[in-house]
């Protein structure tokens, strides 16, 4: 079998690299997931640099171009895919289509720097033996609050966030919330607000996402 | 019937006129005063439901985050004005790699200093000097990056102006100006150069020539 001409670079632990795996999982684009050890400081070095200027995970390259920032990688996969797998994931015209970047635009802005935060404060600084900040975490948890509030009242119109699709918008979401509700004692915070508990249900048992928690578990 | 922008008096708003004067688009402009509370209304939040600026509406059409929106404008009016995506799906992707580099490495500290610099004590917030520090500190490493980006590619996405350039026009701007850290701009050259460039367009001298 030919390898594949799209290459991402970074672990599926990463909730970067994951946002980038269910995207191409949802497409249905074939790829080669090339591990990065962080551990040992592999995306500080100089090859990896060449590819991510700011070290960061993950690098994305197929056979025309090499980029980075996993919403940018997300966009381009659907933009140059808009028929395969999951057709509608980045709308099917303009107004759609700026309505899931709104929202994506969202995620991006209100629910991932709070949800990063605790992401990695409950469960990669446990594993990486840092000290937590329990001052940072309450902050955190009330800043996402606020934000799941205005989830839980946009739910409980639109099945999802963008409208009645999956989209990119929701997708992006998946990486963080899995976190937060399978390795925190935060899995409150969705789950006891009715709509956000129901979408969460909903976008996290689809198979693309399973198949990448599969991958972060191996 | 124009498109109108809330809240021009404040920096994410002028991402949005920015684009739509470059694109030609005519616009209305409604203020929002931020130190008054007027993002908090319940007539605000029904079209914001973050309570942010900016939003827009046209006729029927609501969308809020700027970047949303100038993506938005950007490809509806393709070919008219000045072309902010590039003509291939990788100058695109391009475009969108630095516009999201902007969003999560440039603008965050970015952000700190203006909170802590300019608009300390409102909203809530008490001047840290610790947080300029490290804010400073990290928002520097990012313009090494740019620098060395900007030595090889005369704007960020390539040899073309973008959404991705004009994106950090507005917060930029208060960094060389009420921030009080033009030295940051000015001690690299490729990062002056390509600032002198960008904030010398004649859609910015307009931009700020409208919300005088």
């Amino acid at each position: 079998m030919a390898t594949p001409p799209v290459k991402v670079y970074g672990p599926p632990l990463s909730t970067a690299v994951s946002r980038v795996l269910v995207c191409l999982l949802e497409k249905d684009v074939p790829f080669q997931l090339v591990p990065v050890n962080m551990a040992k400081m592999e995306h500080k070095k100089p090859d990896y640099i060449k590819m991510q200027p700011f070290g960061q995970v993950p690098a994305f390259q197929d056979d025309d171009i090499t980029l980075f920032e996993s919403r940018a990688i997300c966009r381009y996969i659907a933009e140059k895919y808009p028929n395969k797998g999951t057709a509608g994931l980045f709308g099917t015209n303009p107004l759609v289509k700026a309505s899931i970047d709104q929202w994506l635009e969202a995620e991006s802005q209100s629910f991932n720097p709070p949800s990063s935060v605790l992401t990695f404060q409950l469960v990669f600084a446990p594993l990486m033996k840092l000290k937590q900040d329990e001052a940072l975490i309450k902050q955190n948890e009330a800043k996402l609050e606020k934000v799941l509030d205005v989830y839980e009242n946009r739910l409980g119109s639109s099945r999802y966030l963008a409208g009645d699709e999956f989209t990119l918008a929701d997708l992006s979401h998946l990486p963080n919330t899995q976190f937060l509700v399978e390795k925190t004692d935060k899995a409150e915070l969705f789950t006891s607000r009715k709509n956000v508990g129901r979408w969460w249900s909903e976008i996290s048992t689809r198979p693309a996402w399973k198949k990448v928690v599969e991958m972060q578990n191996a | 019937m124009v498109v109108k922008v809330y809240g021009p008096a404040y920096a994410s708003p002028k991402r949005v006129l920015l684009c739509l004067v470059e694109k030609e688009i005519d616009f209305e402009t409604v203020p929002v005063d931020l130190i008054a509370g007027e993002n908090l209304t319940p007539e605000y939040l029904k079209l914001q439901p973050f309570g942010s600026l900016p939003v827009i509406q046209d006729g029927d059409y609501t969308l809020f985050e700027s970047r949303a929106i100038i993506r938005y404008y950007a490809e509806k009016y393709k070919t008219q004005g000045t072309d902010l995506l590039g003509k291939t799906l990788e100058d695109q992707g391009l475009v969108n790699q630095w516009l999201e580099v902007e969003a999560h490495n440039y603008h965050p500290p970015l952000l700190n200093l203006v909170l802590h610099i300019m608009f300390s004590p409102h909203f809530g917030i008490v001047r840290n000097e610790q947080v300029i520090k490290e804010s400073e500190e990290k928002l520097a490493k990012v313009l090494d990056v740019y620098e060395d980006r900007l030595s090889k590619s005369k704007y960020l996405a390539g040899d073309f102006f973008s959404l991705a350039d004009l994106s950090h026009i507005p917060f930029t701007s208060y960094l060389v100006g009420p921030v009080g850290k033009e030295y940051m701009i000015k001690e690299r050259k490729h990062v002056s150069a390509w600032w002198d460039d960008i904030s010398s367009r004649p859609s910015w001298l307009k931009v700020l020539e409208i919300c005088k």
